[in-house]
């Protein structure tokens, strides 16, 4: 019965992807400024949005991975890439005020800089295209992990792993709840 | 109570919590974890289709592995497109904005600044997100929360990168 392919999935795929813009307007995540303040440390609102999906995400998945009912989907970590790619990505979602996900969902809400930032999105994709034989040969292939997770690096169990960042989440989320983190 | 379907604003953590279990559905139903830049890359190439030509495009190497077409990833974006927009249209909240409140406070009203600087941006963070193997929700959640070192090596340098740029961008001038 699953995982469902062909053209049913097709329509699954509007179906999820409405269910993910709607829960990411819904979580305020949709505002330049909720997520500017996050990396100016006065409003912790994506951290708790992503942390807590997660935890939640993880500790589900773990359980039906367990159960047979689904499969890991871990990719490649090749760390030059993962690290340069990563620090570019900071520097660029600053700029715009937004990731590649809640950019386009802004677009819907009617944000007019969020749209010019994902004709920008285009053209950061065609410029990748364009150096990817360089990227790919140069970069991509530097210290190449493989599908490593967490569990392989440190030797911890995994499910230990996802009680510490399940713990270390709620450490966190008392803090900022308390207003020990938020700068006013 | 400010939970309603028109008060527009959910809990953060409940919203979080809907990722996580919108992630079980999707790893068990599609086997497909969330992502979007992948698909962006290939609506890229198709736009870059009516610009230099089918052939051109699909000479490219990375264009050859990721070609445009109506597949699942691109239907996602479409549909995360069209769940926003519901959203904001049932919470009455769709409002036209050229320059947020935090980016006038510093920069002021200017408006081609604040697109040259999304435009920049986004270019910056496609192209980020691509070489790392995924951006905030493919990396960062779907790798994150499988506990990927991948995952984890993007959400740490990521947040890192954005901090220093958001200092450097907002500190007070002197």
């Amino acid at each position: 019965m699953f995982p469902v392919t062909g053209t049913p999935a097709l329509a699954l795929a509007v179906v999820f992807g409405a269910a993910f813009g709607w829960l990411l307007h819904r979580g305020k995540v949709l505002d330049y400024d909720v997520i500017i303040n996050q990396f100016r440390l006065r409003d912790f609102t994506v951290l708790k949005v992503m942390l807590t999906a997660i935890v939640v995400g993880g500790i589900g998945v773990l359980a039906l991975v367990h159960l047979g009912a689904a499969k890991f989907h871990v990719r490649d970590a090749n760390m030059l890439g993962t690290i340069v790619g990563a620090a570019i990505f900071g520097v660029g979602m600053v700029l715009y005020g937004y990731c590649p996900g809640t950019g386009i969902a802004a677009t819907a809400t009617g944000k007019v800089h969020a749209l010019v930032g994902a004709i920008g999105m285009l053209f950061g994709a065609m410029l990748y295209a364009a150096s990817f034989d360089w990227v790919n040969r140069n970069v991509l292939t530097v210290w190449k992990l493989g599908k490593a997770t967490l569990a392989d690096v440190t030797g911890l169990p995994y499910l230990a792993i996802l009680v510490i960042l399940a713990a270390g989440a709620v450490a966190l989320f008392a803090a900022v709840e308390k207003g020990r983190l938020e700068r006013p | 109570m400010n939970s309603g379907l028109r008060s527009g604003r959910w809990i953060p953590y409940a919203v979080g919590a809907g990722i996580g279990v919108l992630s079980w559905v999707v790893f068990v139903v599609v086997a497909s974890p969330i992502g979007i830049t992948t698909a962006i890359s290939q609506v890229a190439g198709g736009v870059a289709a009516l610009a230099v030509g089918p052939e051109t495009v699909s000479q490219n190497p990375y264009w050859a592995r990721h070609p445009m077409k109506l597949d699942y990833g691109t239907l996602f974006i479409v549909g995360t497109f069209l769940g926003a927009l519901a959203s904001a249209l049932v919470s009455q909240s769709f409002r036209i904005e050229t320059v947020p409140p935090v980016w006038r406070e510093r920069f002021g009203p200017s408006v081609s600044k604040r697109m040259v600087v999304a435009f920049v941006g986004g270019a910056l963070a496609m192209y980020g997100a691509r070489m790392a193997g995924g951006c905030t929700s493919g990396n960062g959640i779907s790798q994150g929360l499988q506990l990927a070192v991948v995952g984890w090596t993007f959400l740490v340098v990521m947040f890192a990168s954005g901090l220093l740029t958001a200092w450097a961008l907002f500190r007070p001038a002197k």
